[in-house]
């Protein structure tokens, strides 16, 4: 038989995390096919952010394993568990897995294009007359090509998340990650980012999205999963997630943020 | 007050004045270059999750800024002497006198206490840097020393122009105490001029004066460089 990780965009398997005595996560898996947007869902607490942390090791797992593009994250035993086993390997795979944060995390001492243009640069080692070319088609995809020049300071909210996606973008990466894209935004901002996010969803791009955002969950992606407590407590299309709960706990959940 | 003394020449002062002023400049240059080097140390060192690290930091800038300065001076020269003088017994069989280099000598005493200050400074810029862009360099693949001086390095620097600006300004004043191990800055070309002259209100005007551009001069230098840096970071 092959190995289903072998071949899946991303494959993420029996994660398992705990902060001091609190179990975070228990054991959640995950496998992404090429162009497969998955949405994550559940209650605050449930472990969805730090599951999505735990795919780039920006919290290192406590068990299990992740698998990009047929190639695992190297882990050893430390003294207290699990650590890196190669972080030449893990910043080479960082590089293909985009990442958008909540908080967009855009580098303040940097342009627009800066911020776009700097992995592709530093981390890639590509040309900058190339990777300028692909920023500024990125800012124009995402609608913010004229404010190139412009310190992340001087945008708003929304704006300053269409610039991250482009950031991650330029990277070209096999997955993007987003981390609640759109819950510290004005609502009135949100429309703007879904928008750009339902575009790349179009493309065919690989998106795993941890989300507030029911009506993104249900039109967007072919598959969501429901976080409770740690578990995986449903994984199903959207359409039956949505429509045809099997458990109590989606239900609820369902019923209180609809 | 006697302004015929304050002539260029022979006969006048203002070239020995001229002189101590651009001795104070590389003194406090030198001081303040070296100041920076160790308070980034401490910074690191305070900043580490070493408990020994930590401590050897927080013993350091204890002591240096619960001491006055002057002493900090007299214990550098004098042990620094000490020190100079067992190397060269003991290494090279000389049992001369040995006084430490002045210049030498008087950077370490500034650069020593310039160090305590700005390692606080350097230590608060490094922590008003956003974690979340320090994780976003993570997952774009940054390697250690990439998110140090791509994204760190800039920042710190920003964040830390004023405080390190204050440091500068008193970097430069502390040399006058360096006068005290003879060597001949503005101070102790003042003190010079007036005892040879018996004029020592005009020679220490002369001084204050100085003093007074110099510090003004290169506040100006740092209100620029800090408008400079902030584009980019929302005024507090």
């Amino acid at each position: 038989m092959i190995d289903p990780a072998a071949t899946a965009a991303l494959v993420a398997e029996d994660i398992k995390k705990r902060f001091g005595s609190l179990e975070v996560l228990k054991g959640i898996s995950l496998t992404a096919e090429r162009e497969d947007v998955i949405s994550i869902i559940g209650a605050s607490g449930s472990g969805k952010s730090t599951f999505l942390r735990c795919i780039n090791f920006l919290e290192t797992p406590d068990g299990g394993r992740v698998v990009v593009g047929g190639e695992e994250i190297q882990i050893k035993q430390g003294r207290s568990g699990p650590v890196i086993g190669d972080q030449g390997q893990l910043s080479r795979i960082r590089a293909k897995l985009g990442m958008v944060f909540q908080s967009f995390n855009l580098w303040s001492h940097m342009t627009v294009l800066q911020n776009v243009m700097e992995g592709p640069l530093t981390v890639l080692r590509q040309p900058k007359a190339e990777v300028r070319d692909r920023a500024m088609d990125l800012l124009a995809k995402v609608g913010i090509a004229e404010k190139h020049d412009a310190y992340p300071v001087e945008l708003s909210g929304g704006q300053q998340q269409r610039v991250a996606i482009a950031r991650a973008l330029c990277m070209q990466p096999q997955v993007l990650l987003f981390d609640e894209p759109t819950s510290a935004l004005d609502p009135e901002l949100v429309g703007e980012v879904l928008r750009v996010m339902r575009d790349l969803a179009a493309e065919g791009r690989t998106m795993i999205v941890v989300t507030h955002e029911m009506g993104f969950a249900r039109e967007v992606s072919n598959r969501v999963m429901f976080l409770a407590d740690g578990l995986v407590a449903e994984e199903d299309t959207p359409a039956e997630l949505f429509g045809n709960p099997k458990t109590e706990r989606c239900r609820r959940f369902l019923a209180s943020v609809l | 007050m006697n302004i015929s003394l304050l002539t260029w020449g022979p006969d006048g002062w203002l070239d020995q004045m001229a002189m101590g002023a651009l001795m104070t400049i590389a003194v406090a240059l030198a001081a303040y270059a070296l100041g920076i080097v160790i308070g980034s140390g401490l910074a690191a060192m305070k900043l580490s999750r070493s408990l020994i690290l930590k401590g050897i930091a927080e013993v350091y800038t204890t002591v240096i800024r619960g001491i006055p300065e002057l002493l900090v001076i007299y214990l550098v020269f004098f042990g620094g002497g000490a020190a100079l003088r067992a190397i060269a017994s003991g290494m090279f069989g000389y049992e001369g006198y040995i006084d430490p280099p002045l210049f030498v000598t008087g950077m370490v005493c500034i650069g020593v206490s310039a160090g305590a200050y700005s390692a606080e400074v350097i230590r608060g810029a490094v922590q008003a840097i956003p974690k979340g862009q320090i994780e976003a360099a993570i997952a774009v693949g940054m390697s250690k020393a990439q998110r140090f001086w791509r994204i760190l390095v800039p920042q710190v620097a920003r964040f830390a122009l004023p405080g390190l600006g204050n440091v500068w300004q008193f970097t430069l004043k502390d040399t006058s105490l360096i006068s005290v191990i003879g060597l001949v800055e503005i101070m102790r070309q003042a003190a010079i001029a007036a005892g040879s002259t018996r004029e020592p209100f005009t020679f220490y005007l002369v001084a204050a004066i100085l003093y007074l551009g110099l510090t003004s001069f290169s506040n100006r230098g740092f209100n620029w460089a800090e408008t400079w840096a902030n584009k980019g970071v929302r005024r507090a």
